[in-house]
Protein backbone atom coordinates (compact mmCIF):
# COMPACT_ATOMS: atom_id res chain seq x y z
CA UNK A 1 0.00 0.00 0.00
CA UNK A 2 1.32 3.51 -0.86
CA UNK A 3 2.51 5.86 1.90
CA UNK A 4 -0.89 8.02 2.83
CA UNK A 5 1.80 11.01 2.85
CA UNK A 6 2.65 9.74 -0.45
CA UNK A 7 -0.90 10.05 -1.68
CA UNK A 8 -1.61 13.77 0.17
CA UNK A 9 1.87 14.72 -1.50
CA UNK A 10 0.53 14.12 -5.03
CA UNK A 11 -3.21 15.32 -4.31
CA UNK A 12 -2.15 18.60 -2.83
CA UNK A 13 -0.44 19.45 -6.01
CA UNK A 14 -3.18 18.36 -8.02
CA UNK A 15 -6.22 20.10 -9.17
CA UNK A 16 -8.87 17.99 -8.75
CA UNK A 17 -8.21 18.31 -4.82
CA UNK A 18 -8.43 21.65 -4.42
CA UNK A 19 -11.47 22.09 -6.97
CA UNK A 20 -13.36 18.80 -5.35
CA UNK A 21 -13.02 20.83 -1.53
CA UNK A 22 -14.25 24.31 -3.68
CA UNK A 23 -17.36 23.02 -4.78
CA UNK A 24 -17.88 20.72 -1.25
CA UNK A 25 -16.98 23.84 0.80
CA UNK A 26 -19.79 25.33 -1.06
CA UNK A 27 -22.08 23.20 -1.24
CA UNK A 28 -21.73 22.66 3.05
CA UNK A 29 -21.80 27.24 3.61
CA UNK A 30 -24.88 26.76 1.27
CA UNK A 31 -26.67 24.19 3.39
CA UNK A 32 -25.88 25.94 6.68
CA UNK A 33 -27.22 29.27 5.18
CA UNK A 34 -30.33 27.59 4.01
CA UNK A 35 -30.83 25.55 7.13
CA UNK A 36 -30.59 29.19 8.94
CA UNK A 37 -33.20 30.72 6.92
CA UNK A 38 -31.30 32.42 4.10
CA UNK A 39 -30.58 34.52 7.06
CA UNK A 40 -28.25 37.53 6.06
CA UNK A 41 -25.50 37.21 8.15
CA UNK A 42 -24.90 33.76 7.85
CA UNK A 43 -23.52 34.18 4.22
CA UNK A 44 -22.49 31.22 2.25
CA UNK A 45 -19.84 33.04 0.34
CA UNK A 46 -18.02 34.48 3.50
CA UNK A 47 -18.10 30.90 5.29
CA UNK A 48 -16.99 29.42 2.03
CA UNK A 49 -14.14 32.35 1.92
CA UNK A 50 -13.24 31.76 5.46
CA UNK A 51 -13.47 27.93 5.33
CA UNK A 52 -11.49 27.43 2.27
CA UNK A 53 -8.76 29.73 3.31
CA UNK A 54 -8.67 28.20 7.08
CA UNK A 55 -7.59 24.69 4.77
CA UNK A 56 -5.09 26.53 2.96
CA UNK A 57 -3.54 28.40 5.88
CA UNK A 58 -3.66 24.90 8.10
CA UNK A 59 -1.91 22.43 5.23
CA UNK A 60 0.34 25.23 3.71
CA UNK A 61 -0.72 24.70 0.39
CA UNK A 62 0.21 27.80 -2.07
CA UNK A 63 -2.82 29.96 -3.83
CA UNK A 64 -1.37 28.95 -6.90
CA UNK A 65 -1.50 25.34 -6.17
CA UNK A 66 -5.03 26.14 -5.08
CA UNK A 67 -5.73 28.60 -8.37
CA UNK A 68 -5.09 25.62 -10.57
CA UNK A 69 -8.20 23.66 -9.62
CA UNK A 70 -10.40 26.45 -8.77
CA UNK A 71 -9.82 28.60 -11.84
CA UNK A 72 -12.63 25.84 -13.29
CA UNK A 73 -15.11 27.65 -11.01
CA UNK A 74 -13.35 30.71 -11.60
CA UNK A 75 -13.93 30.73 -14.84
CA UNK A 76 -17.64 30.41 -15.27
CA UNK A 77 -17.74 33.75 -13.27
CA UNK A 78 -17.73 35.43 -17.47
CA UNK A 79 -20.68 33.10 -18.74
CA UNK A 80 -22.65 33.71 -15.35
CA UNK A 81 -22.61 37.63 -16.02
CA UNK A 82 -23.70 36.58 -19.79
CA UNK A 83 -26.26 34.71 -18.00
CA UNK A 84 -28.06 37.44 -16.77
CA UNK A 85 -29.65 38.18 -20.28
CA UNK A 86 -32.15 35.36 -19.45
CA UNK A 87 -33.97 36.89 -16.09
CA UNK A 88 -33.38 40.13 -18.14
CA UNK A 89 -35.42 39.38 -21.27
CA UNK A 90 -38.23 37.57 -19.06
CA UNK A 91 -39.05 40.68 -17.24
CA UNK A 92 -37.52 43.35 -20.00
CA UNK A 93 -41.02 45.29 -19.45
CA UNK A 94 -40.05 46.15 -16.03
CA UNK A 95 -36.73 46.80 -16.70
CA UNK A 96 -38.29 49.17 -19.94
CA UNK A 97 -40.86 50.45 -17.37
CA UNK A 98 -37.87 51.44 -15.01
CA UNK A 99 -35.53 53.09 -17.11
CA UNK A 100 -35.32 56.89 -16.16
CA UNK A 101 -35.56 55.51 -12.34
CA UNK A 102 -32.39 53.41 -12.75
CA UNK A 103 -30.47 56.11 -15.13
CA UNK A 104 -31.27 58.56 -11.87
CA UNK A 105 -30.39 56.09 -9.12
CA UNK A 106 -27.69 55.02 -11.22
CA UNK A 107 -26.00 58.41 -11.52
CA UNK A 108 -26.85 59.62 -7.53
CA UNK A 109 -25.59 55.98 -6.43
CA UNK A 110 -22.10 55.88 -8.35
CA UNK A 111 -21.35 59.38 -6.48
CA UNK A 112 -21.88 58.60 -3.36
CA UNK A 113 -20.34 54.81 -3.56
CA UNK A 114 -16.98 57.12 -4.94
CA UNK A 115 -17.41 60.44 -2.65
CA UNK A 116 -18.25 58.70 0.78
CA UNK A 117 -15.82 56.22 0.70
CA UNK A 118 -13.13 58.33 -0.13
CA UNK A 119 -14.27 60.82 2.19
CA UNK A 120 -14.50 58.55 5.69
CA UNK A 121 -10.59 57.22 5.03
CA UNK A 122 -9.12 60.96 4.16
CA UNK A 123 -10.68 62.32 7.70
CA UNK A 124 -8.70 58.95 8.90
CA UNK A 125 -5.64 60.18 7.34
CA UNK A 126 -5.22 57.75 4.57
CA UNK A 127 -2.52 58.58 1.99
CA UNK A 128 -3.77 59.60 -1.43
CA UNK A 129 -2.78 55.76 -2.59
CA UNK A 130 -4.79 54.34 -0.45
CA UNK A 131 -7.55 56.62 -1.67
CA UNK A 132 -7.40 55.65 -5.00
CA UNK A 133 -7.45 52.00 -4.12
CA UNK A 134 -10.47 52.93 -2.51
CA UNK A 135 -12.51 54.51 -4.69
CA UNK A 136 -13.78 52.25 -7.29
CA UNK A 137 -14.33 49.23 -4.25
CA UNK A 138 -18.29 49.01 -5.03
CA UNK A 139 -17.47 48.12 -8.71
CA UNK A 140 -16.81 44.32 -10.30
CA UNK A 141 -12.82 43.68 -9.02
CA UNK A 142 -11.47 43.37 -12.39
CA UNK A 143 -13.19 47.38 -13.54
CA UNK A 144 -11.79 48.30 -9.97
CA UNK A 145 -7.89 46.83 -10.24
CA UNK A 146 -7.51 48.58 -14.01
CA UNK A 147 -8.66 52.12 -12.39
CA UNK A 148 -6.87 51.71 -9.51
CA UNK A 149 -3.87 50.91 -11.41
CA UNK A 150 -4.07 53.90 -13.52
CA UNK A 151 -4.56 55.95 -11.38
CA UNK A 152 -1.58 55.17 -9.17
CA UNK A 153 -3.25 52.69 -6.69
CA UNK A 154 -2.30 49.36 -5.38
CA UNK A 155 -4.55 46.72 -7.15
CA UNK A 156 -4.13 44.17 -4.49
CA UNK A 157 -5.18 46.36 -2.28
CA UNK A 158 -8.51 47.78 -4.06
CA UNK A 159 -9.13 43.90 -4.62
CA UNK A 160 -9.64 43.46 -1.45
CA UNK A 161 -11.05 46.10 -0.65
CA UNK A 162 -14.18 44.78 -3.64
CA UNK A 163 -14.36 41.52 -2.05
CA UNK A 164 -15.00 43.29 1.42
CA UNK A 165 -17.80 45.82 -0.15
CA UNK A 166 -19.04 43.04 -1.89
CA UNK A 167 -19.70 40.72 1.62
CA UNK A 168 -20.58 43.45 3.55
CA UNK A 169 -23.53 44.91 1.18
CA UNK A 170 -24.54 40.89 0.53
CA UNK A 171 -25.13 41.22 4.66
CA UNK A 172 -26.61 44.52 5.10
CA UNK A 173 -29.01 44.86 2.17
CA UNK A 174 -32.21 42.60 3.66
CA UNK A 175 -32.06 43.85 7.03
CA UNK A 176 -31.43 47.57 5.79
CA UNK A 177 -34.46 47.28 2.90
CA UNK A 178 -36.77 45.49 5.45
CA UNK A 179 -35.87 47.89 8.47
CA UNK A 180 -36.28 50.88 5.77
CA UNK A 181 -39.96 48.89 4.65
CA UNK A 182 -38.59 49.20 1.12
CA UNK A 183 -40.82 46.05 -1.10
CA UNK A 184 -39.98 47.54 -4.30
CA UNK A 185 -37.12 44.39 -5.17
CA UNK A 186 -36.58 46.09 -8.26
CA UNK A 187 -35.53 48.95 -6.50
CA UNK A 188 -33.32 46.75 -3.89
CA UNK A 189 -31.84 45.10 -6.07
CA UNK A 190 -30.54 48.05 -8.17
CA UNK A 191 -28.99 49.09 -5.33
CA UNK A 192 -27.49 46.09 -3.94
CA UNK A 193 -25.61 45.16 -7.23
CA UNK A 194 -24.54 49.04 -7.75
CA UNK A 195 -23.32 49.14 -4.08
CA UNK A 196 -21.77 45.99 -4.02
CA UNK A 197 -21.30 44.03 -7.74
CA UNK A 198 -21.76 40.28 -8.16
CA UNK A 199 -21.43 39.72 -4.42
CA UNK A 200 -24.34 41.64 -3.83
CA UNK A 201 -25.78 40.37 -7.37
CA UNK A 202 -25.51 36.76 -5.56
CA UNK A 203 -27.27 37.69 -2.82
CA UNK A 204 -30.34 39.40 -4.95
CA UNK A 205 -31.16 36.14 -6.84
CA UNK A 206 -31.13 34.24 -3.90
CA UNK A 207 -33.96 36.00 -2.22
CA UNK A 208 -35.44 37.40 -5.64
CA UNK A 209 -35.39 36.81 -9.37
CA UNK A 210 -36.49 40.45 -9.89
CA UNK A 211 -33.89 41.81 -7.45
CA UNK A 212 -31.30 39.84 -9.22
CA UNK A 213 -31.85 41.21 -12.77
CA UNK A 214 -32.04 44.67 -11.93
CA UNK A 215 -28.76 44.01 -9.73
CA UNK A 216 -27.13 42.65 -12.37
CA UNK A 217 -28.00 45.46 -14.44
CA UNK A 218 -26.74 48.06 -11.76
CA UNK A 219 -23.57 46.39 -11.24
CA UNK A 220 -22.65 46.42 -15.30
CA UNK A 221 -24.04 50.11 -15.36
CA UNK A 222 -21.87 50.95 -12.21
CA UNK A 223 -19.09 49.81 -14.01
CA UNK A 224 -19.44 52.05 -16.46
CA UNK A 225 -20.23 55.16 -14.78
CA UNK A 226 -16.98 54.45 -12.00
CA UNK A 227 -14.64 54.11 -14.32
CA UNK A 228 -15.83 57.64 -15.58
CA UNK A 229 -16.46 59.27 -12.32
CA UNK A 230 -13.12 57.90 -10.46
CA UNK A 231 -10.47 59.80 -12.84
CA UNK A 232 -12.24 62.88 -13.17
CA UNK A 233 -12.93 63.10 -9.04
CA UNK A 234 -9.17 61.90 -8.44
CA UNK A 235 -8.11 65.29 -10.25
CA UNK A 236 -9.78 67.18 -7.14
CA UNK A 237 -8.24 65.84 -4.46
CA UNK B 1 -26.14 21.50 -22.43
CA UNK B 2 -22.98 22.00 -24.86
CA UNK B 3 -25.04 24.51 -27.26
CA UNK B 4 -26.23 26.61 -24.35
CA UNK B 5 -22.37 27.03 -23.04
CA UNK B 6 -21.34 26.90 -26.63
CA UNK B 7 -23.93 29.98 -26.77
CA UNK B 8 -22.81 31.83 -23.50
CA UNK B 9 -19.07 31.82 -24.93
CA UNK B 10 -19.53 32.93 -28.04
CA UNK B 11 -21.36 35.88 -26.77
CA UNK B 12 -18.67 36.75 -24.13
CA UNK B 13 -15.94 35.82 -26.50
CA UNK B 14 -17.58 38.42 -29.10
CA UNK B 15 -18.14 40.82 -25.97
CA UNK B 16 -14.61 40.82 -24.96
CA UNK B 17 -13.35 41.49 -28.54
CA UNK B 18 -16.06 44.63 -28.48
CA UNK B 19 -14.44 45.86 -25.66
CA UNK B 20 -10.95 45.50 -26.57
CA UNK B 21 -11.30 46.56 -29.83
CA UNK B 22 -13.13 49.62 -28.94
CA UNK B 23 -11.70 50.57 -25.41
CA UNK B 24 -14.81 50.46 -23.76
CA UNK B 25 -14.26 50.42 -19.93
CA UNK B 26 -17.20 47.72 -19.68
CA UNK B 27 -15.79 44.25 -19.63
CA UNK B 28 -16.37 42.07 -22.06
CA UNK B 29 -19.32 39.61 -20.12
CA UNK B 30 -21.19 43.00 -19.82
CA UNK B 31 -21.46 43.50 -23.36
CA UNK B 32 -22.54 39.81 -23.76
CA UNK B 33 -25.10 39.79 -21.72
CA UNK B 34 -26.39 43.02 -23.35
CA UNK B 35 -25.82 40.64 -27.28
CA UNK B 36 -28.12 37.72 -25.67
CA UNK B 37 -30.67 40.04 -24.37
CA UNK B 38 -30.94 41.57 -27.64
CA UNK B 39 -30.18 38.72 -29.81
CA UNK B 40 -32.97 37.03 -28.09
CA UNK B 41 -35.50 39.65 -28.10
CA UNK B 42 -34.42 40.20 -31.96
CA UNK B 43 -35.17 36.07 -32.57
CA UNK B 44 -39.01 36.53 -31.12
CA UNK B 45 -39.73 39.18 -33.01
CA UNK B 46 -37.78 37.47 -36.62
CA UNK B 47 -40.03 34.17 -35.34
CA UNK B 48 -42.89 35.53 -33.94
CA UNK B 49 -42.51 33.70 -30.85
CA UNK B 50 -42.30 34.81 -27.67
CA UNK B 51 -38.95 35.88 -25.90
CA UNK B 52 -39.93 34.32 -23.34
CA UNK B 53 -39.42 30.78 -24.50
CA UNK B 54 -35.35 31.89 -23.57
CA UNK B 55 -36.46 30.61 -20.47
CA UNK B 56 -37.53 27.08 -21.33
CA UNK B 57 -34.53 26.70 -23.70
CA UNK B 58 -31.20 24.73 -22.83
CA UNK B 59 -29.50 28.20 -21.89
CA UNK B 60 -32.24 29.64 -19.96
CA UNK B 61 -32.02 26.16 -17.80
CA UNK B 62 -27.85 26.50 -17.84
CA UNK B 63 -28.59 29.96 -17.14
CA UNK B 64 -30.45 29.68 -14.29
CA UNK B 65 -28.29 26.87 -12.74
CA UNK B 66 -25.36 29.15 -13.07
CA UNK B 67 -27.15 32.10 -11.38
CA UNK B 68 -28.44 29.99 -8.44
CA UNK B 69 -24.95 29.13 -7.52
CA UNK B 70 -23.46 32.42 -8.18
CA UNK B 71 -21.96 32.65 -4.97
CA UNK B 72 -19.88 30.16 -5.34
CA UNK B 73 -17.78 31.46 -8.39
CA UNK B 74 -17.20 34.60 -5.90
CA UNK B 75 -14.95 31.86 -3.41
CA UNK B 76 -11.45 31.29 -5.31
CA UNK B 77 -10.95 35.37 -5.68
CA UNK B 78 -11.93 35.88 -2.12
CA UNK B 79 -9.75 33.11 -1.16
CA UNK B 80 -6.83 35.13 -2.83
CA UNK B 81 -8.00 38.16 -0.95
CA UNK B 82 -7.46 36.47 2.27
CA UNK B 83 -3.95 35.88 1.35
CA UNK B 84 -3.75 39.53 0.29
CA UNK B 85 -5.43 40.84 3.46
CA UNK B 86 -1.49 42.30 4.93
CA UNK B 87 -1.60 44.69 2.23
CA UNK B 88 -4.17 46.74 4.13
CA UNK B 89 -1.74 47.52 7.15
CA UNK B 90 -2.19 50.40 8.96
CA UNK B 91 -5.24 51.56 7.33
CA UNK B 92 -7.65 48.78 8.10
CA UNK B 93 -9.89 50.48 10.98
CA UNK B 94 -9.94 53.22 8.88
CA UNK B 95 -10.66 51.08 5.40
CA UNK B 96 -13.14 48.95 7.21
CA UNK B 97 -15.40 51.97 8.81
CA UNK B 98 -15.41 54.08 5.04
CA UNK B 99 -16.54 50.34 3.78
CA UNK B 100 -19.17 49.96 6.25
CA UNK B 101 -20.30 53.37 6.21
CA UNK B 102 -20.08 54.28 2.27
CA UNK B 103 -21.65 50.73 1.06
CA UNK B 104 -24.74 51.04 3.70
CA UNK B 105 -25.32 55.06 2.41
CA UNK B 106 -24.75 53.92 -1.12
CA UNK B 107 -27.75 51.33 -0.67
CA UNK B 108 -29.91 54.16 1.30
CA UNK B 109 -29.07 56.64 -1.53
CA UNK B 110 -29.55 54.76 -4.23
CA UNK B 111 -32.77 52.68 -3.38
CA UNK B 112 -34.25 56.12 -2.14
CA UNK B 113 -33.39 58.21 -5.75
CA UNK B 114 -34.82 55.37 -7.87
CA UNK B 115 -38.06 54.92 -5.85
CA UNK B 116 -38.25 58.68 -5.68
CA UNK B 117 -37.88 58.93 -9.44
CA UNK B 118 -40.07 56.18 -10.20
CA UNK B 119 -43.14 57.86 -8.22
CA UNK B 120 -42.39 61.10 -10.03
CA UNK B 121 -42.74 59.25 -13.46
CA UNK B 122 -45.81 57.50 -13.24
CA UNK B 123 -47.78 60.63 -11.47
CA UNK B 124 -47.03 62.04 -15.13
CA UNK B 125 -48.06 59.38 -16.48
CA UNK B 126 -50.77 57.91 -14.81
CA UNK B 127 -54.35 59.39 -16.35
Amino acid sequence: MTDPFAIWVYLSASPLLWLTLTLIVWLASDALARAAGRHPLVNPVLISITLMAGILIATGAPYKTYFEGAQFVHFLLGPATVAIAVPLVRHRALVRANLLPMLAALVAGALTAVVSAVGVAAAFGAPRAVLVSLAPKSVTAGIAMAISENLGGVPALTAVLVITTGIIGAVVVTPLMNALKIDDYAARGFAVGLASHGIGTARAFVVDEVAGTFAGIAMGLNGVVTSLVVPLLMRWM
Amino acid sequence: MIRALALLLVCQLVGEIVARMAALPVPGPVIGLALLAFGAILHARVTGADASAIETADVGRVATALLGSLGLLFVPAGVGVVQQLPVVGAYGLALFSALVGSTVLTLIVTVYVFLAVKRLTSRRNAP
